[in-house]
């Protein structure tokens, strides 16, 4: 299973893990086309945190228990059994956010921009790097193979 | 702008546009690194002071400064002036026909070496059954596979993870890098084998356990960038952790004079040296920095004599974490006269064996390693060259301590800017680059290896330079044969 490692020691909260992952939300993932071009833009799925000198950049853990999951009455929150990874399925559901109160880390997100539905982190499953690691330029995200 | 640490790009709300304070501004390129879409140029501002050949824009800017402060003006890095660059008159030479050059790819190039004293000739003994032992002792030497190391740069003048950088890519490389007098972070102890131990005049950190934490230990008698001056960190620079390692109160000046107090005499250098061979137990190479200054060659000679196995000679344009401006640019010599005359003159007292010679000071690429090698050394040191490496865009403000590529501060939100990782991978590229080019060259000149190239002055010639020059640096001009 691949999972982002976060690094926060190296993290500089430059933020360019957020706008490189709302470009890999779009298709054209150039840059300067995305932020000029594209009429509504995505949110980003990573989050920068910041207190003082810590930040670190925090997306989907994709965790073993995951309380979303749980919180999902639709059942459209569920594990992806090809990378173990937990995705929503869009047409499922109703965008009653009880993933968005359930999720410990805060990091699944209200989407007013299109429909009702949630929006979270899907590791990039149909690119092959995810954009925020890709686009980390001291390799605080990383991208790294964990045994099941 | 969120990334600067000078302040020199703000976000105005009311125009909702960012704008810069270019007056804040250091040069130091990074917000033009990290920008994904290259928005950002830094560019030279042309204002309005006349550039007149005597009265430059940067004697003028100084006078105005000195005149609002009435202090000494600081400066980082190695000299800028314009000074002659001799390595850059000196031309290689390469085989044709009558010699065979060599393939590097397809033969074997020996750029190893050793540094430390060798004896002056080997003893053997031959048991009964015939088996052969060496008779003779072997001074402690260290194993260099690439005749690169990295310079003596101190905890406090860069970051940790900066240190961690070099130390890493030392060990990948197989060569060493240097604590300066900083003392030393207990993330170091493990890379003795690739450590070099510093012992200035300040003493920080330095105890038994100090000295025999790394695999050789150097007296630091002086700095290329400050010929004659001590050093001084500012208390507030002295955190937590940097008066763990200096072992100096917190918030307390750590003040290096500018002599040893011990050390008024080539005796009294002896007396050290020796005192250091005794606590690290004859097992380590004792070297001695000095600067190149005028009366350099009588200096290593005694520097020599007085025991120490190796002698790094700093050069005019070696780089300091802060300087007065005044002494980076006007004291010392260039170090293609330092090595020349100080391995002519151990030649001549018949010592050159008893110590190797490490050169210092804006050594730019693999060929200023070779000319240097040719013209005598042993080995270089690179500390410029290796922040380069890092990220370094030599803005010449790490005195400021607020450098934005994490290496020349302690500020925890810029340390973390310098992933080690990444520091060892480049650093440890950049010596290993070096090493094919050297080895690319010694093959077209058909030496096979780097040994047969210290003090080969024949592989030499000067372009433009005048004929004491040229008899100083011991090479012929260019076009006269052998």
């Amino acid at each position: 299973m691949r999972r982002i490692l976060i690094r926060e020691e190296y993290c500089m909260g430059c933020k360019l893990c957020e706008i490189n992952c709302v470009a890999a939300q779009v298709e054209t993932g150039n840059l300067i086309k995305v932020y000029r071009y594209v009429p509504e833009l995505p949110e980003p799925n990573v989050i920068v945190e910041e207190h003082d000198y810590v930040t670190f950049a925090l997306q989907c853990r994709n965790c073993d228990d995951p309380s979303c999951l749980k919180a999902c009455m639709t059942g459209a929150m569920h594990r992806d059994p090809k990378t173990g990874a937990i995705r929503v399925n869009q047409e499922k559901c109703v965008g009653c956010w009880m993933c968005v109160m359930a999720c410990p880390f805060g990091v699944i997100r209200r989407n007013t921009k299109e429909k009702k539905v949630a929006s979270k982190c899907d590791l990039c499953a149909d690119r092959g790097t995810p954009g925020c690691v890709e686009g980390c330029p001291n390799e605080a995200l990383v991208l790294v193979e964990v045994r099941e | 702008m969120r990334v600067c640490s000078y302040g020199a790009n703000f976000y105005d709300e009311n125009a909702n546009r960012v704008y810069t304070e270019n007056t804040k501004c250091v040069g130091c390129h990074f917000c033009e690194a990290i920008c994904p879409t290259e928005a950002i140029t830094v560019r030279k501002n042309d204002f309005d002071i006349r550039p007149l050949a005597h009265w430059t824009p940067e004697h003028l800017i100084g006078i105005m400064k000195q005149a609002e402060t009435g202090g000494v003006l600081l400066t980082s890095m190695g000299n800028d002036r314009p000074y002659f660059s001799y390595f850059d008159r000196i031309v290689l030479n390469a085989s044709q026909v009558t010699n065979p050059s060599i393939d590097p790819l397809r033969e074997p190039m020996e750029i190893r070496t050793y540094i430390g004293r060798k004896e002056e000739k080997l003893e053997i003994e031959e048991d009964e059954d015939g088996t052969v032992k060496l008779k003779t002792e072997i001074a402690p030497q260290l194993k260099l596979e690439v005749p690169v190391m990295f310079t003596a740069m101190s905890y406090g003048s860069i970051s940790l993870n900066a240190i961690l950088s070099l130390a890493r890519a030392a060990r990948t490389v197989g060569t060493f890098f240097n604590t300066g007098e900083g003392g030393l972070p207990k993330e170091l102890r493990e890379f003795k084998d690739n450590m070099i131990v510093q012992v200035a005049s300040g003493r920080f950190g330095v105890s038994a356990d100090y000295l025999n934490a790394g695999s050789a230990v150097e007296i630091k008698i002086g700095q290329g960038a400050k010929p004659g001056i001590g050093g001084h960190l500012p208390g507030e620079k002295v955190t937590e952790p940097i008066s763990e390692t200096r072992m100096i109160p917190v918030g307390t000046d750590a003040l290096s004079p500018a002599p040893h107090h011990d050390i008024y005499s080539i005796e009294d250098l002896r007396q050290l040296i020796y005192a250091i061979k005794e606590a690290t137990r004859y097992e380590k190479p004792v070297g001695v920095k000095i600067a190149a200054v005028h009366n350099v060659a009588p200096i290593a000679a005694g520097a020599v004599r007085a025991g120490a196995d190796y002698i790094v000679i700093d050069g005019i344009r070696g780089g300091t974490g802060a300087a007065p401006k005044i002494t980076r640019d006007h004291v010392g010599i260039p170090i293609e006269f330092a090595v020349a005359v100080v391995d002519q003159r151990l030649r001549e007292e018949g010592i050159r064996h008893m110590a190797s010679i490490v050169v210092a000071g804006g050594i730019r690429n693999s060929a200023d390693v070779i000319k240097a090698i040719a013209l005598g050394a042993d080995a270089v040191y690179i500390g410029t060259a290796a922040l380069i490496s890092l990220g370094c865009h030599l803005c010449q403000t790490c005195y400021l301590g607020k450098c934005n590529w994490g290496i020349a501060t302690q500020d925890p939100k810029l340390t973390k800017r310098l992933n080690p990782e990444i520091g060892a991978r480049r650093a440890a590229n950049l010596l290993r680059a070096w090493a094919h080019e050297i080895k690319e060259i010694l093959g077209g000149m058909g030496i096979n290896a780097i040994e047969s190239l210290r003090g080969n002055r024949e592989v030499l010639r000067g372009v433009g330079l005048h004929e004491y020059e040229l008899k100083l640096l011991g090479i012929k001009p260019a076009g006269e044969a052998w």
